[in-house]
């Protein structure tokens, strides 16, 4: 085949993926402008006959939509930004520090990453039980403060930090907590946006462990009020695409805005393994 | 010694959450896997009894649980190898020189990750109707009659492998872009001088390089798919007829629309096996596949 014919197929595949990935998407966007019932025709219409925001002004006044958006925004903000304190310091330690033990806890971590997060999941759930705590957002946010991963990410990065640095500083008499709010914090930048992103996004979409502490409907999050509502309102299918927009719109503007950072996290957590 | 102090001070707060809300609850689940822990027990721990290993006795005699297990290991071996074949495919065409765009390629196949998996499934089960869905409208143009893909048990599981291997494929594309950068070009220049076609390139440089990337990448996909519980819970809520109730779940449905938390927790810890399981298979066909 000659390297222009090469091209063409080769954009024609390209542009048939990029179709079917996006296409959903896009047509969530259109029918959550149509009217009620303007989308169960056949055939389906693509675009609304008259655009329409009925269906945003029926979920932000009926169904509340922006109690639950507060709800799943405060939840990932607290534990984005917890998560990022305890899981910089812990991981600076495992990089930079020596303390007793150190070696034998990191392997125990490594290997407990094998452990899926659900074989914990229901003794956690009577632990909360037992501290009151179900039906509380500290029920989900508290069980997130640190992992594993994020210990791991920030781990590998801060190990690339010279050791010189630090030592010059201990020699100025710097105490440890300076050091690291003055020095480690700014050179980890880069990776605490990437963890940032990375638990802003796990939070914001979870859906298990929230389904099943958080049950009064106050405390729902976006996903679990979505699928509450779909389960209610099968046939309200114009009203559910816009639950669904404003349910992925902020996670994908945030994605797109840091996607770099976003992929340098999958890579950095792929080569770990 | 500060410094030994210092690092214990600034690994604790994690090392304390990790070990009291993940291990603690890990070996808890163990435990309480070996109970009849249910409702009554969930009133007054004194109705708490030991009965060994009667949880998992009764679960491997229990046709629920295999048709669970047999539910996710269809989802696995179909859902893996084709989200797996899907990451390559586009892998290898948006990392093409003769590609234009192909920032603009690796971010609308990558989109479909990020989204937030509850809303996508209700998107997908509109698309997915019988009557006015654009699945059936568009084969209704290759003549294939409308089928009834979330409401029969033969199409229902494999709706939702399509639906999972759209959302997850552009994962592991990232990663195979990230080795393919990494295989040197001069052996593609080498090849070439020596007049190998595109295919004998693909067969004997470009697949031999990824073979780590593959191993791990299939390893994590596994894993991940054998966690498989909202797609069901939102599209199809285990039906039709028991056909998409997968071992999670099952687990799901056990301890907390039945309060069976032992039996539960069995659950649990077989799925971890099979998990285990699947990986060491993995790991050792790799091995011999290296070795030959």
């Amino acid at each position: 085949m000659s390297v222009s014919g090469a091209r063409v197929l080769l954009h024609a595949l390209l542009l048939g993926a990029a179709a079917i990935t996006l296409f959903p998407l896009l047509w969530m966007l259109s029918v959550s402008f149509m009217a009620g019932g303007e989308a169960s025709a056949f055939p389906p219409p693509l675009l609304p006959a008259h655009g329409t925001l009925a269906n945003y002004r029926q979920l932000f006044g009926q169904q509340n939509i922006g109690r639950y958006l507060t709800n799943s925004l405060s939840l990932a903000a607290m534990t984005t930004l917890l998560s990022l304190l305890l899981n910089s310091l812990a991981g600076y330690a495992f990089a930079k520090l020596r303390f007793r033990a150190r070696e034998p806890l990191l392997r125990v971590l490594l290997a407990a990453l094998v452990i899926p997060s659900q074989v914990a999941m229901l003794p956690l759930f009577l632990m909360m039980k037992w501290l009151g705590l179900v039906n509380t957002y500290a029920a989900v946010v508290v069980p997130a403060m640190a992992g594993i991963f994020g210990v791991f990410l920030v781990r590998q990065y801060a190990l690339t930090i010279p050791d010189e640095l630090l030592e010059a500083a201990r020699i100025d008499g710097a105490s440890e907590l300076r050091i690291f709010t003055s020095i480690v914090l700014p050179a980890l930048r880069p990776i605490l946006v990437t963890l940032g992103v990375f638990t802003f996004l796990g939070s914001w979409n979870d859906f298990m462990w929230p389904l099943i502490v958080l049950t009064d409907q106050g405390l729902y999050t976006l996903p679990i009020a979505l699928a509450t509502l779909s389960r209610e309102h099968v046939q309200d299918n114009e009203l559910m695409m816009a639950g669904a927009v404003l349910t992925v719109l902020p996670v994908l503007a945030l994605f797109l805005s840091l996607q770099r950072y976003y992929i340098r996290g999958i890579l950095m957590g792929s080569v770990k393994g | 010694m500060r410094v030994g102090y210092a690092g214990w001070a600034f690994a604790a707060p994690a090392l304390l959450i990790i070990t009291v809300f993940f291990f603690v609850p890990v070996l808890s689940a163990l435990i309480v896997s070996l109970t009849d822990f249910d409702l009554y027990a969930l009133a007054d721990i004194r109705n708490l009894r030991f009965v060994g290993l009667d949880n998992y006795r009764q679960l491997l005699h229990a046709p629920q649980f295999w048709r669970a297990v047999a539910n996710t290991g269809y989802f696995v071996a179909v859902g893996v190898p084709l989200s797996l074949a899907a990451s390559l495919a586009s892998a290898l065409l948006v990392n093409s020189r003769l590609a234009y765009f192909s920032a603009f390629f690796r971010t609308a196949f990558f989109a479909p990750v990020v989204t937030t998996l509850v809303a996508v499934a209700v998107v997908w089960r509109y698309l997915l109707h019988t009557r006015y869905g654009l699945i059936n409208y568009a084969l209704a143009h290759v003549g294939i009659h409308p089928i009834d893909w979330l409401g029969d048990p033969h199409w229902a599981l494999p709706a939702i492998i399509l639906f999972a291997v759209w959302k997850n494929f552009g994962y592991n594309m990232v990663i195979f872009m990230a080795a393919l950068h990494s295989i040197p070009v001069d052996l593609y220049e080498a090849a070439r001088l020596d007049g190998a076609s595109r295919w004998q390139e693909f067969g004997r440089i470009t697949l031999p390089m990824l073979r780590p990337t593959l191993l791990l990448v299939s390893i994590l996909t596994v894993a991940g798919y054998f966690q498989l519980f909202a797609e069901p819970y939102v599209m199809t809520q285990g039906g039709p007829l028991q056909s998409t109730v997968s071992v999670l779940y099952f687990m799901y449905e056990e301890g907390f629309k039945w309060w069976n938390l032992g039996s539960a927790s069995a659950v649990a810890f077989l799925l971890f096996l099979m998990i285990l399981a699947v990986t060491a298979l993995q790991v050792r066909l790799t091995r011999d596949a290296q070795a030959r």
